[in-house]
């Protein structure tokens, strides 16, 4: 194959060449979309509505941002304000963060990836879309109606003796949305265990496969948690039955120990997905098998398990017991061994890797860099004494956002432009891409590494002023105001061209990058059911090869040389900017 | 693996037993056995449970990946209940109480 | 594993015809063991929830344990014993549905177990029903302005500790029944579907995961009926 061929010429013969019937084009018309069961669709539908999601919390955090771009309160009241961080923090949290990989990849990805036709429950996938979206039109609406101001954690008792806005609204939401959760992580441990393809031992899985099968097991075990908690939350207000009113005998506390029970662990449901992801992209883009396979996959169900035994270290300052403040301390630095598994071996897997810098891998570096100072300040946290000092300031809102946006969120963009050719059958614009990884990654720290430093000094959290004496302060408030601008101009950029290119991006090839998993040895996009005929798994996890010797499979059974060698190489990939 | 089909008399006798346990339960309940009151009556009921999970159930009869589910969710739900208690339970050691309702 | 692969290798078999399998299994017992698979992680999921219940008894009974004896004498532990037998009896039913289905007897053998478990789960909720209604004439409703108890309270406990245990009572078997009902609500199609002769040796994956599902619920009274009904039997006249 001539590498001097136009792009429309190869398209022509890819078209040619594959099933010219794919998921995208199976079915036309609005009720094949909202009534399909087919996992590949669920998940584009899932992204359409985590991005609308995504896009209302970063409205809010916009807000707050320019409110605190002077010392005096002079954008909005304390009221206003309160709210705003509340619905930031609400939407961010229960309809973006948690969701987010898991619902639009993993469920695009986990079928594909151990060779399935679909996840085993399809409609329960679909209905926990439809869940999804009733959870997220009901918080909303209480948004909309007025707002809620207690904090995206809802503490009693303000949250249920006085508080007078739509507390019980908001949170019938997201008991809502929680079962959407738990219908998702059903799917994908009873996918994982029944559906795998002839030859795909658990330990010839994807790591992102394992990833996700540690998130399922949080989703199912820490959901249900703050589902009953939210459930007598509400019983409280609407009753008040005195279950957290210290007055009639409750414990406010408890109520703090049941939601971290389940939003410490949910931290891991938003964090181990993006872990996957890296694991996916590092292997792929440095042409190598991750370094330590057993050890990162094992590190993500450790994660998971340990992530279950640390959420006192949320409850240091809120009369929780010493002692038992010092058990869940030492717990959390074990937590910290698994995580750093994964980053040394990441960085392993890079040591004489044949590195590229293709903007999936781009993020990637990112995530690594990020996601480790992000942890290393959790152990500050940690740590008892320190604690003290910095709890509740703006040390550890900096230090959540390393983790939640320099990790996850980064993640699903590395994840999205990784797998964009294979979910829309086009290539996304490789300059332009790179170019935005750019600007989100200054953004990024430039919008959190000063609250490090404000945190330090004392700037407490969900505050709408500062005082106006320290200079130091506004300078350190006005360069996260501008790295915010930065990263929102950062975000929007992907979005214009992701959307661009499902018109005019060039069409993909199956195996563009080129890389060893299932989900690539079938055309770009998917049929319907995934694969011609049910792949047999004959090799190990990531066997990469010298570009030149990979053996890149068509449509069909991996063995099948109806594809034969695709002109889909690097060399010829990079070539063409736009 | 085929199903394994449970005779009905098996059925019967673990009915019989739980019957035998709950009356077994209510009369230990009228004897005041001091702080064993609770141990007595959580020791007969997880008897009783057993008995459900492992015959109506078919635990006994299934894979080890449900044993590995059933042995997970009671795992978690020890986590829930023991690791909150260890902040209840030791709020009052040495006077070291800053407030928590335990004082009272 | 293997008999995913045993499949592959001898193509879609006999078995793989059956009107029930769905398109993106390989045969029916993949298709079983999904559905059993799905419905155990559902029941963990079910006993976290619970457990969130089950948290808050054990932290307010450790603190107020006279208030939480006095309080259970005022449950008729011959009721709560009545209806534990009730809800056995449902669980044996229901296991003998099960059978029917795994050995093949005729539907109306199928649909007549499932009938009586109907029926004892019904008998268990009108019994529920009539106890609520025993709450409400004792003034032992647990919500603000209403909780007024009738008989005195012992001394030494004051009116929170005392509703304490009984918004626990209300909310453990508020939510207990409310499975109950959701079970019926279930099961309603399931016997529709028996008597259409749906099910069969091959085929009974419904009955099957249903039968879990109320086993689980009768395992959640198994455990509520000693921690609410029976703390203060030995307590009786104490106060």
């Amino acid at each position: 194959m001539s590498t001097q061929t136009t792009p429309e010429a190869r398209a022509q013969e890819w078209r040619g060449r594959f099933p010219t019937v794919n998921y995208l084009n199976a079915d036309y018309g609005i009720k094949s979309w909202l009534l399909t069961k087919d996992h590949k669709r669920i998940g584009i539908l899932y992204l359409i509505s985590v991005t609308f999601f995504f896009a209302i919390g970063g409205a809010y955090a916009a807000a707050i941002r320019l409110e605190l771009l002077t010392p005096l309160g002079d954008l909005m009241q304390s009221h206003t304000y309160n709210k705003v961080f509340t619905h930031h923090g609400i939407m961010m949290v229960f309809f973006f963060l948690i969701p987010s990989i898991p619902t639009t990849l993993g469920n695009f990805l986990v079928p594909m990836m151990i060779g399935a036709k679909d996840l085993a429950f399809p409609r329960i996938n679909l209905l926990s879309w439809y869940i999804y979206m009733v959870g997220g039109a009901l918080t909303f609406a209480a948004l909309l109606f007025g707002g809620v101001d207690t904090g995206w954690t809802f503490y009693v008792p303000y949250s249920t003796n006085f508080s007078n806005t739509y507390v019980t609204l908001a949170g019938l939401g997201i008991f809502i949305n929680g079962f959407s959760s738990i219908l998702t992580g059903l799917n994908f441990i009873v996918t994982v265990h029944t559906m795998r393809a002839p030859g795909m031992t658990w330990f010839r899985l994807p790591l992102f496969i394992w990833s996700h099968y540690a998130t399922s097991l949080v989703m199912i075990l820490g959901t249900p948690v703050i589902a009953i908690t939210i459930l007598l939350l509400a019983l409280e207000r609407v009753a008040h039955v005195g279950i957290f009113d210290p007055a009639l005998g409750g414990d406010p506390v408890l109520f703090q120990h049941m939601f971290w029970f389940y939003s410490h662990p949910a931290v891991y449901i938003m964090v181990l997905p993006g872990m996957g992801v890296i694991s996916e992209i590092v292997a792929t883009h440095t042409r190598k098998p991750i370094f330590g396979y057993s050890f990162v996959a094992f590190s993500s169900l450790a994660i998971a398990v340990f992530g279950f035994l640390v959420w006192g270290h949320h409850l240091f300052v809120s009369s929780q017991s010493v002692y038992a403040g010092m058990i869940f301390s030492l717990i959390s630095f074990v937590v910290a061994i698994p995580s750093a598994v994964k980053v040394f071996n990441w960085t392993a897997t890079m040591y004489k890797g044949s590195l590229s810098y293709d903007t999936p891998m781009l993020y990637a570096y990112a995530f690594i860099g990020l996601f480790t100072i992000g942890g290393m300040t959790g152990l500050f946290l940690a740590a008892l004494g320190l604690d003290i000092h910095v709890h509740d300031t703006y040390f550890v809102v900096a230090h959540f956002h390393y983790v939640m946006v320099g990790g996850q969120v980064l993640a699903f963009l590395g994840g999205l432009h990784n797998w964009w050719p294979k979910m829309t059958g086009r290539m996304y614009p490789e300059g332009w891409a790179r170019f935005a990884a750019l600007v989100i990654f200054v953004g990024f720290n430039l919008t959190f590494f000063p609250q490090f430093l404000l945190g330090y000094m004392g700037m407490p959290r969900r505050y709408h002023a500062y005082p106006p004496g320290e200079p130091m302060w506004q300078v350190l408030h006005v360069m996260s105001t501008g790295g915010a601008s930065i990263l929102g101009i950062g975000l929007l950029i992907p979005g214009v061209y992701f959307i661009w290119s499902m018109r005019y991006g060039r069409f993909a090839p199956a195996n563009p990058w080129p890389a060893t998993g299932l989900e690539w040895r079938t055309p770009s996009p998917p049929p319907t059911e995934n694969f011609a005929v049910t792949p047999v798994v004959t090799w190990e996890a990531y066997e990469y090869r010298p570009v030149e010797e990979m053996e890149v499979v068509g449509p069909g059974a991996p063995d099948a040389p109806a594809g034969g060698q695709h002109p889909a190489n690097r060399g010829v990939e990079t070539e063409e900017q736009p | 693996m085929s199903e394994h089909i449970v005779p009905r008399s098996t059925y019967y006798l673990v009915f019989g037993a739980l019957i035998v346990l709950t009356a077994v339960t209510v009369a230990a309940a009228n004897f005041d056995f001091g702080p064993m009151n609770d141990v007595v009556a959580m020791t007969i009921a997880v008897t009783k449970m057993m008995l459900v999970l492992l015959f109506f159930m078919h635990v006994r009869y299934s894979s080890r990946l449900i044993w590995v589910i059933v042995a997970s969710m009671f795992f978690w739900l020890i986590i829930l209940l023991l690791l909150t208690l260890t902040d209840y339970a030791s709020r009052d050691w040495f006077g070291a109480n800053v407030g928590g309702i335990m004082s009272r | 594993m293997s008999t995913h692969a045993e499949a592959i290798e001898h193509g879609h078999g006999p078995e793989a015809a059956h009107e029930a399998l769905a398109h993106h299994f390989d045969n029916m017992e993949q298709q079983r063991e999904a559905g059993a698979l799905g419905m155990w992680v559902f029941i963990a999921q079910e006993v976290m929830f619970f457990g969130g219940l089950f948290l808050a008894y054990l932290v307010y009974r450790m603190q107020y344990p006279r208030a939480f004896m006095a309080a259970s004498n005022h449950l008729d532990w011959k009721i709560g014993t009545f209806n534990t037998a009730v809800l056995i009896a449902s669980s044996l039913t229901m296991a003998l549905a099960v059978w029917a289905t795994q050995v093949g007897r005729s539907r109306k053998v199928q649909v007549g177990f499932m009938a009586a478990t109907v029926l004892l789960g019904l008998v268990f909720l009108g019994v529920k029903a009539f106890e609520y209604h025993d709450k409400y004439v004792d003034g032992l409703i647990p919500i603000a302005g209403w909780f007024n108890p009738h008989d005195p309270i012992p001394a030494g406990v004051t009116t929170g500790q005392y509703q304490m245990f009984f918004w626990l009572y209300f909310a453990m078997t508020g939510l207990h029944a409310l499975h109950m009902i959701i079970g019926v609500g279930i099961i309603a199609p399931i016997m529709w579907m028996a008597w259409r002769g749906r099910f069969s040796p091959e085929y009974h994956g419904p009955v099957e995961n249903f039968g879990l599902y109320w086993h689980f619920v009768d395992i959640i009274w198994i455990f509520l009926f000693p921690l609410l009904y029976l703390l203060g039997a030995h307590f009786k006249g104490g106060h």
